[in-house]
Parts: C-alpha cells; sequence; structure tokens
C-alpha cells in the first residue's frame, strides 16, 4: 500500500456561538473566536489517499483528479467563505477545526474511488489542526 | 463506519541538555554521544506536537477547550522545561540521559493525565531534521 498526500491551502472567516448558551457562558466557553462579527484563518489541508499503484500508469489516484475533487467540495464551498453562514455542512454545527475536518472527511470519502481516503488533517493555524481517520484504522 | 477526530496542537521551548552517563567513561561518553557529550551543554528550541482524541462535544464543537489544555501543558511541561537545563532542572534526568526519546517519553507520563481527552501521542522535534514520537506504548 502505498500513501500520498495532496495540500491545499484557502482562507474563510468563521466565529464560535453557540445559542443555546447565555452570552456570558459564549464569551467564557469561546473567549476571542466568539466576537460577533467573526474572523479568519488561512487553513492548509492535507489530504491523504491509500492505494496500490495501477501497473500501467504508476499511479494510486492521478493527482490531477484528487486536484479536481478538493477544488469542487471543498476550494468551492469553503474559499473565501464565511464558514458558519455560507456552508449547508457545518449549519448548527461549531465551525472548529475538529467539526470541520470530519465535514471535509465526509465530503471526500464518497468521491474518492480510486483508492480509499486513510487521514485528512486541517491546519487552522501552524500550532493548532485536528485529524481525521477512518474507525478502527491504525492513525 | 464512522470516523475518528483527534485534535493537534504545536508548542515550542528551549532548552539545554547534554547527552553523558556516568555509567561509561569520559572516552565512550565521547564516542557515543560525539559533540552531545561536550562537558557545558548545548540547547535547542524544541517544538512538540501532541494529539488528542475524544468525543467532540456538540456545545463546542470541540475535543478539549484549548484555553484548559493549554495551561495545562504549561504547568507540565513549558513552565518546568523552557529555558531550563533538562540534565539539571528536570528530575528525571538526573538519572537518564536527555535524549529526545527520553523527552517524548517524560513528556507523554506529564500529559496523559489531561482529564478532558485521551493523548493519543507525542511528538517532539528536536531540530528540523530530526523528530521523534512516543504513543505510550
Amino acid at each position: 500500500m502505498v500513501l500520498i498526500t495532496r495540500k491545499i491551502e484557502f482562507s474563510a472567516s468563521h466565529l464560535y456561538h453557540n445559542p443555546a448558551l447565555s452570552p456570558e457562558e459564549n464569551r467564557r466557553i469561546f473567549g476571542k473566536c466568539n466576537n460577533p462579527q467573526g474572523h479568519g484563518h488561512n487553513y492548509a489541508l492535507e489530504v491523504t489517499v491509500a492505494g496500490e499503484p495501477d501497473p500501467v500508469t504508476g499511479m494510486v489516484l492521478d493527482l490531477k483528479e484528487l486536484k479536481e475533487i478538493l477544488e469542487r467540495e471543498v476550494m468551492q464551498r469553503m474559499d473565501h467563505r464565511f464558514l458558519n453562514y455560507e456552508v449547508a455542512e457545518l449549519k448548527g454545527q461549531i465551525p472548529t477545526c475538529e467539526n470541520i475536518v470530519r465535514v471535509i472527511w465526509q465530503l471526500l470519502d464518497p468521491k474518492i474511488t480510486q483508492g480509499r481516503l486513510h487521514h485528512v488533517r486541517l491546519y487552522e493555524s501552524q500550532d493548532l489542526f485536528a485529524d481525521c481517520y477512518r474507525n478502527g484504522a491504525a492513525s | 463506519m464512522g470516523v475518528k477526530v483527534e485534535l493537534g496542537r504545536r508548542y515550542r521551548f528551549a532548552a539545554s541538555h547534554r547527552l553523558h552517563t556516568d555509567k561509561f567513561s569520559e572516552e565512550e561518553n565521547a564516542r557515543i554521544f560525539g559533540k552531545c557529550a561536550n562537558p557545558y551543554g548545548h540547547g535547542h528550541n524544541y517544538v512538540l506536537e501532541i494529539s488528542l482524541s475524544g468525543d467532540v462535544d456538540p456545545a463546542t464543537g470541540m475535543i478539549a477547550n484549548l484555553a484548559d489544555l493549554d495551561s495545562f501543558v504549561n504547568r507540565e511541561v513549558l513552565e518546568p522545561f523552557d529555558h531550563r537545563s533538562l540534565n539539571e532542572d528536570v528530575a528525571v534526568f538526573r538519572e537518564t540521559v536527555p535524549t529526545t526519546e527520553n523527552l517524548c517519553i517524560e513528556i507523554f507520563k506529564r500529559l496523559k493525565s489531561f482529564p478532558k481527552a485521551k493523548l493519543e501521542r507525542v511528538r517532539v522535534q528536536e531540530t528540523t531534521n530530526n523528530s521523534f514520537e512516543y504513543a505510550g506504548q
């Protein structure tokens, strides 16, 4: 089995706010991330696909095809968007790294038909990221 | 089949160390540890990367609140290690050599009691060319 990884970057804004909690609780739990007009990040996404190289092409999955999937599923949905208001899949969820990476996994997994989605890592900053794996798979 | 989500966080600290053990002669120390055995020690900018797993709380979207995690890591690792001599200032390294392998194990021991999520692994980068990982086994 060989792993291939493609990285993309997108910029988006978000804020953390749970309407079920009081303004004071929102402030205490989410701190500056609760500022009402939101703020943004340069996100970096690493997507890893596992598989056997095709004997003819030598490829697990054509990186061009992976790039197109990422463009369609992630870039067009999230790049230069306000994640709370403009990404349907995140409606009703706090757009933390943990939740965004899970949404991205769910978007990509059915689209990757050559090889198998193995690992998705989303960086919100250099020092904060979340990983998503298939349950039961070794991390 | 579901997915498993992990939260990753990076921290930085600067510390000095010397790789040397009283169990060997000076010649053996010099042969095994090379420049790292120089008597007054030397330092690194360490990068610590930790991964935690757990349920993502639907109310907060988080595996662990970063303020809780940061203050825990600060108390357990950064305060005692940053701008310190690992050999002199961290008790365990009076007995064991402060290689980055041993540093990973010590940091894992200090962080595994974090109450809000399960520590999966620690990775310590000693320089941009060397990194070490420990997952508790």
